[in-house]
């Protein structure tokens, strides 16, 4: 990945020089290797600063809510640099007039999938000071404090990208990518059939564990780029359902369940919402839920798979299951 | 001075003694997480995990809290207030961070007028440190002069091969130690060699953090407060801020609060519960919000910590360094960043 983050920088410091975008929103290097921040990039020379690592998990589609809506400036044509997951979500905020598209340049980068620096450390690593790719391509060697050691990629991947959608960019303008779609990785639904598999009350128990550590910092659902209300309802100090506290009442769940419910067929499962969690409660699975619910009951759909297209859950027809089909199923 | 030691696989039985006259917090996992909770039989302390999620301030200064409950029966109202904390507990496995995070609390709860439930928690509350055995890439107490290897609290303690080697630093410490009797045994000279052992060899970890050369320099009680409020480095600073409450919530010094009212169907509840400056409600008044964008709420958080909180309490900074922000921002923005960029002599 390091050889098509030179070419990245490069090609977008030649749009910027020659007019055909003004800002680039990319990720900027940090203090770490790891900490990868996502940046808006207005020189050339800034772009210096960029950074396409392993660690560049975060999905910039969200950003282009505020950096695609011109504001006083005569003209703006932002480069946005996409992965291949990425453009799901793009497309989903195209499609809810969340986006300018004219205003967007996308550079779409391919993505040899993304690692999760919590998981490192899960691998018993501590004071984590540098990263080597290995030239197997399949192990990582981690420099720390306390001596070195070695990973197995697939062992520290982010949760999205243990379960990949594929290599292909779903929208773009221009592609730099040396990747070749091999389509989806794993079997994304295998948790969630887990989960379906347990009793009402093991269901509950395991719930009840996940959601009581929440803190309710709502970084899931700032993260998330089907949570795009301008004003959502948990802020909302007139809506009498707001709250800041985290309760190990049921009124917690609610918060996670109603806010699956909410971006149900239009959740790209991009995986942020579990990435972000500090706590680490695997929200991912709420939405894995509610896609393969969309799948048994109205044929394959995938959200973001074009701009444009028409949900099942927003269009009627006539061989539209039937709600009795949820009681049939036994709660499951 | 006395130290005293106990094998670390003999803990539970010091939780356990304990535990029959007082509450036990230590670090307890749930769900692959840790964060501080109740001693039961079963727990065992982990001394390789560093941080709590949500560090150790939540056990004097909870998330959330009912402070009174309105109840209407008939033609009158009742209103009764929660109590006070009124029964001794104990906190251990805090780190020094944390630790001197708990006197950032303090300067501001403490201070006339006190707060009730809080005071009630310190005092209620002793703390029994443990010197942090393996520091992240990301710890930076050092900056605050925060000593690591002295972590404070009411008792203090070390970690040296399997053995965990206590001084008591205050009356409850030594209390503690008298209920405890024989669980723990008097040290000896050969102990105290271990315990030199290691702190010898964590200073060299000090000396080695990627962090050790952070520094105060340009903010503090003496930093020019409009010029740093005016940087114009604060907009791209804050530009892919999310605007959720992560940092706010895992930080060990921030002690903005709401108090806010529930409406459970049988009484209203009163409750007090931490706020988030990070928040588009945070100080919301009638006219409406004060910082109306996300760079206004980023740039608060920072001057609090760096500028704002010194200027009140005698130059003290509200940050300890324990680097929670800095693994858990989902955007990767945190405190050591602010300070590169803005600190130094400018």
């Amino acid at each position: 990945m390091q050889g098509i983050s030179a070419k990245i920088i490069s090609r977008a410091k030649e749009l910027m020089r020659d007019g055909t975008v003004n800002k680039v929103v990319g990720w900027k290097a940090g203090e770490f290797f790891y900490d990868c921040e996502p940046y808006v990039f207005e020189t050339e020379e800034s772009l210096d600063g960029l950074v396409y690592n392993r660690f560049c998990a975060a999905n910039l589609s969200k950003y282009m809510i505020k950096n695609s809506i011109a504001t006083g400036e005569d003209s703006l044509k932002v480069l946005v640099l996409l992965k291949p997951c990425d453009t799901y979500s793009f497309n989903q905020l195209l499609t809810e007039h969340r986006i300018v598209r004219e205003n967007v340049y996308i550079l779409g980068v391919g993505c040899e999938g993304m690692c999760d620096i919590d998981r490192i450390r899960e691998n018993g690593f501590k004071g984590i000071t540098g990263i080597g790719e290995n030239a197997d391509g399949k192990t990582l060697t981690v420099r720390t404090l306390y001596g070195d050691g070695e990973v197995v990629i697939d062992d520290v991947l982010v949760n999205k990208c243990e379960f990949c959608k594929g290599k292909a960019h779903k929208i773009y303008d221009e592609l730099i990518s040396d990747n070749e779609d091999e389509g989806p990785r794993g079997d994304r639904f295998a948790g969630v059939r887990d989960i379906e598999a347990m009793s009402p009350g093991e269901r509950f128990a395991f719930w009840k564990g996940e959601l009581s550590k929440c803190i309710r910092c709502n970084a899931c659902r700032n993260a998330c780029p089907a949570c795009s209300c301008r004003k959502c309802v948990f802020d909302n100090n007139a809506s009498g359902i707001a709250s800041k506290a985290n309760t190990d009442s049921f009124e917690e769940k609610m918060f996670h369940i109603i806010r699956a419910f909410h971006v149900a067929g239009r959740c790209t499962d991009c995986g942020e919402c579990s990435r972000v969690c500090p706590q680490g409660i695997p929200l991912h699975l709420f939405n894995r839920k509610y896609i393969k619910d969309i799948n048994e009951f109205y044929g394959d759909y995938a959200a973001g798979e074009e701009a444009g297209q028409r949900g099942p859950l927003i269009s009627y027809t006539e061989g539209d299951i039937e709600p009795a089909a949820v009681s049939d199923k036994g709660g499951k | 001075m006395s130290l005293k030691k106990i094998a670390l696989n003999e803990l539970n039985k010091l939780f356990a003694a304990l535990s029959l006259t007082k509450k036990v917090y230590l670090p307890v996992e749930k769900a692959g997480q840790y964060d501080y909770a109740p001693w039961e039989a079963g727990v065992e302390y982990r001394p390789e995990v560093l941080h709590t999620v949500k560090s150790a301030k939540s056990v004097f200064f909870p998330q959330s809290e009912d402070l009174v409950r309105y109840r209407r029966s008939g033609l009158s109202l009742n209103i009764e207030c929660e109590a006070p904390e009124d029964e001794d507990f104990v906190i251990f496995g805090v780190h020094a961070c944390d630790v001197k995070g708990f006197e950032v609390l303090d300067r501001v709860f403490l201070s006339d007028p006190a707060d009730t439930y809080y005071k009630a928690r310190r005092e209620h509350g002793a703390v029994i440190s443990v010197m942090c055995g393996r520091p992240e890439e990301t710890c930076f107490c050092g900056t605050f002069g925060i000593d690591a290897e002295k972590p404070g609290g009411d008792i203090q303690s070390w970690i040296s091969g399997e053995t965990l080697y206590m001084e008591a630093l205050t009356a409850k410490g030594e209390e503690i130690f008298s209920q405890l009797g024989g669980i723990v045994a008097d040290a000896g000279e050969d102990d105290a060699k271990a315990v030199e052992e290691t702190l010898s060899g964590h200073r060299e970890i000090m000396k080695k953090l990627p962090l050790s050369s952070l520094t105060t320099e340009g903010f503090g009680r003496d930093a020019d407060l409009l010029g740093l409020f005016n940087r114009p480095e604060w907009k791209e600073l804050s530009a892919s801020c999310l605007g959720c409450g992560t940092c706010t919530y895992v930080c060990p010094t921030c002690q903005c609060y709401d108090i806010r009212e529930y409406n459970t169907g049988k009484d209203i509840r009163r409750f007090r519960v931490w706020d988030s400056c990070m928040y588009s409600d945070f100080t919301m008044m009638a006219h409406g919000s004060p910082r109306p964008d996300q760079m206004q709420r980023f740039r608060q958080r920072f001057m609090h910590k760096l500028k704002y909180y010194p200027d009140n309490y005698d130059g003290a900074f509200s940050c300890v360094g324990c680097g929670r922000c800095l693994q858990k921002c989902p955007v990767s923005l945190n405190i050591a960043k602010v300070m590169k960029k803005l600190g130094g002599a400018k």
